[in-house]
């Protein structure tokens, strides 16, 4: 397994698959899993991030300016592509922190190994089954319309307000392919995959289920559900953030990340 | 020229009370049954009728709406292939993607063959952006889908001699061996649909039957795009029945009273835009460069009259729709030269797909309609010599 890393603003290839990737700071490896809407290179999480090691934050395959193969169908495609990327890239100790659609891959990465990985972060994630057959654990996001989904996203949802006259062609692009590569992966089973929950006892690493207090996409149950299901982990809220805690709340939401990593006493 | 008489088979109570969409989420107890039975009679009743005239039938099929009753075209087509006598039954479309299982496909419309002794054009299609919702079919890579039912549905129908193996990416099947097998032989005639050159060209590649809609006299560029592909083999120019058109149709004695029917028959168009806005573009129905057009604000206008003047399908006047070809409206002479004057534009056109029916059309309204075309503005049509273009358009 090999990766090709070019110089900023940074590509990867593995796998003969490029992907854009930021790269911030030094030390332990941060490896951040964005949600559905994607990431930019401005997001002051990451800047937050990168103060406690050296954080890799790349857009998944399908997803921003990363390319996608076409066998690709499934979270767990995601999860193996990132398993190779870890190997690729010799990484280990890592701290694996992934928000909404990536605590979903996250959590996929981990019950299939843990060897290269050392602390987990799940923020707000998607990708269990909780409720009974008639019970919609997750908002149906592609039935909503976009103010509809701003305000059940964020705590504030002028933080969810996209502006898409102004945005350059390339960044439009980009939301588009986020958007369509969202349902790609998790258009049925909605948002999840119905074998995960009954996988998660395999994750031996230490794990924070770290929740935005004011999701309405997803209930504060259901985030108590998916930390039950991980052996010893951890839930914590965090104040004046909704389904993206990461754009919420940066601040927090790093110092939280970070002091979670640092907590020996947890290994 | 062909001409099929198409209902969508509305239920047209419900435009009085739907509370901002007719579809997928429109609750089903405003339907009353025995309404709905009348409906399906009638609507039958008129097929029938057109049968006897000497036109030909197109049904289709949308789910969870009240502007189209029929869930599954395969029950209309049962009734038709039965009760009809000669009309060739136009299925347009079967919305193969959407379909869990293409072998049921396969049966059913080698059924519908052999009982109308061959008389099924089998048209198969994407599906409008309001059908993913209902069927939760992922409308990402929908298209591949479409191909492998399409490519498995040919092989079962012309596969004669041994059962065969099926592992694709989408369907899996062991022992395939369908009976009974077509009465076409190999198979009946493939039609679809399409908006856009590149499909079209595609299309013409495969010789099947192309049909558009709304596209009015913004349709050239995709014939041409057809004729391209169609001539790209070494072929000589497609004839005119390798193209197809819905148009609504309203003809009348009068000038006054067709413009009656023509106003009734355009609320078809005008309940397009009556859905829940988000069900109106699901993720991956538009190519991520259209979608990103969108997000800007820039959607080009398709619908175009013969002078160039933009029109909006959904909201243009009756003059509006027959200037801009969408609507065919007037007594039989004015409406003879428009289909004239149209297929001319096109470089011909040998099938015309009437909406001869819509919205809150009468029974009386549409039967005096189906009579005018068939009588009186049909026999005209098929003495008329259709041009057969030989490049694109000047």
């Amino acid at each position: 397994m090999t990766a090709v890393v070019d110089a900023p603003p940074c590509s990867l290839t593995v796998n003969g698959l490029r992907i854009e990737t930021i790269v911030l700071g030094d030390g332990r490896p941060i490896l951040f899993l964005h949600p559905g809407i994607g990431i930019e290179p401005e997001a002051p999480v990451l800047e937050r991030l990168a103060r406690g090691g050296r954080v890799i934050a790349p857009s998944h395959p399908g997803f921003g300016r990363s390319e996608l193969a076409a066998s690709m169908t499934a979270i767990d495609d995601l999860a193996y592509f990132y398993l190779d990327l870890v190997e690729a890239l010799d990484l280990s100790d890592v701290v694996l922190v992934g928000v909404s659609l990536g605590g979903w891959i996250a959590a996929s990465i981990a019950v299939k190994s843990t060897e290269r990985l050392s602390r987990l972060v799940l923020a707000n994630p998607v990708g269990i089954k909780v409720g009974d057959r008639e019970t919609r654990d997750i908002v149906d996001i592609w039935s909503i319309t976009d103010t509809e989904f701003a305000t059940l996203a964020y705590c504030e949802p002028r933080s969810g307000e996209r502006d898409y006259q102004a945005m350059p062609d390339a960044d439009v692009l980009a939301a588009a392919r986020n958007r369509e590569a969202t349902a790609r992966f998790a258009w049925s089973p909605y948002m999840h995959d119905p074998k995960l929950k009954g996988r998660l006892h395999r994750i031996r690493i230490p794990t924070l289920l770290l929740w935005g207090a004011h999701d309405r996409i997803l209930s504060e149950p259901y985030g108590r559900a998916y930390c039950a299901a991980i052996p010893g982990a951890r839930f914590e809220l965090i104040a004046r953030a909704g389904h993206f805690p990461h754009v919420e709340q940066p601040d927090e939401f790093a110092r939280r990340v970070l002091a979670f990593a640092g907590d020996a006493s947890r290994t | 020229m062909r001409i099929y008489q198409f209902t969508e088979q509305p239920y047209p109570d419900a435009w009085n009370d739907h509370e901002g969409s007719l579809r997928v989420n429109l609750p089903n107890r405003k339907l009353d049954p025995k309404i709905a039975a009348d409906l399906y009679h009638r609507y039958y009743d008129e097929w029938l009728l057109a049968d006897e005239l000497g036109l030909d039938i197109m049904l289709n099929e949308h789910h969870q709406t009240a502007t189209c009753m029929s869930s599954t075209v395969i029950v209309g087509l049962s009734v038709l292939a039965r009760q009809t006598k000669r009309a060739r039954l136009l299925v347009l479309g079967y919305p193969i993607g959407h379909r869990p299982d293409p072998l049921r496909v396969a049966e059913e419309l080698s059924t519908i063959d052999v009982i109308s002794r061959g008389r099924l054009d089998m048209g198969f299609i994407k599906g409008v952006p309001y059908e993913f919702p209902a069927s939760n079919q992922n409308p990402v890579g929908v298209m591949d889908r479409f191909w492998e039912a399409h490519d498995f549905i040919l092989k079962a129908m012309t596969s004669h001699d041994a059962p065969f193996n099926w592992e694709g990416e989408f369907f899996h099947y062991r022992h395939v061996n369908i009976w009974p097998r077509p009465y076409q032989q190999p198979h009946p005639p493939i039609w679809t649909t399409t908006g856009n050159r590149a499909n079209a060209r595609v299309l013409g590649e495969r010789g099947y039957v192309m049909a558009t809609l709304g596209s009015g006299y913004n349709t050239r560029p995709l014939y041409d795009a057809y004729r391209e592909g169609y001539m790209a083999h070494g072929r000589p120019a497609p004839g005119p029945d390798r193209f197809a058109y819905l148009g609504l149709v309203a003809v009348a004695h009068n000038e006054d009273e067709a413009r009656r029917r023509g106003e009734l028959v355009a609320g078809y168009l005008r309940s397009g835009s009556i859905v829940h806005l988000p069900f109106r573009n699901p993720p991956g129905f538009l190519s991520v460069e259209d979608h990103a057009r969108m997000l800007k604000g820039q959607t080009p206008p398709r619908t175009l009259t013969r002078d160039g003047r933009v029109v909006d399908m959904r909201s243009g006047s009756v003059q509006d729709l027959i200037d801009a070809g969408i609507l065919f409206c007037g007594t039989p002479d004015q409406v003879y030269k428009q289909l004239v004057e149209f297929c001319v534009y096109c470089g011909g056109m040998g099938n015309l797909l009437m909406m001869g029916h819509a919205g809150f059309m009468s029974h009386a309204d549409t039967i005096d309609n189906l009579n005018l075309v068939a009588g009186e503005v049909m026999p005209r049509l098929k003495d008329w010599k259709q041009p057969v273009a030989q490049t694109a358009a000047a």
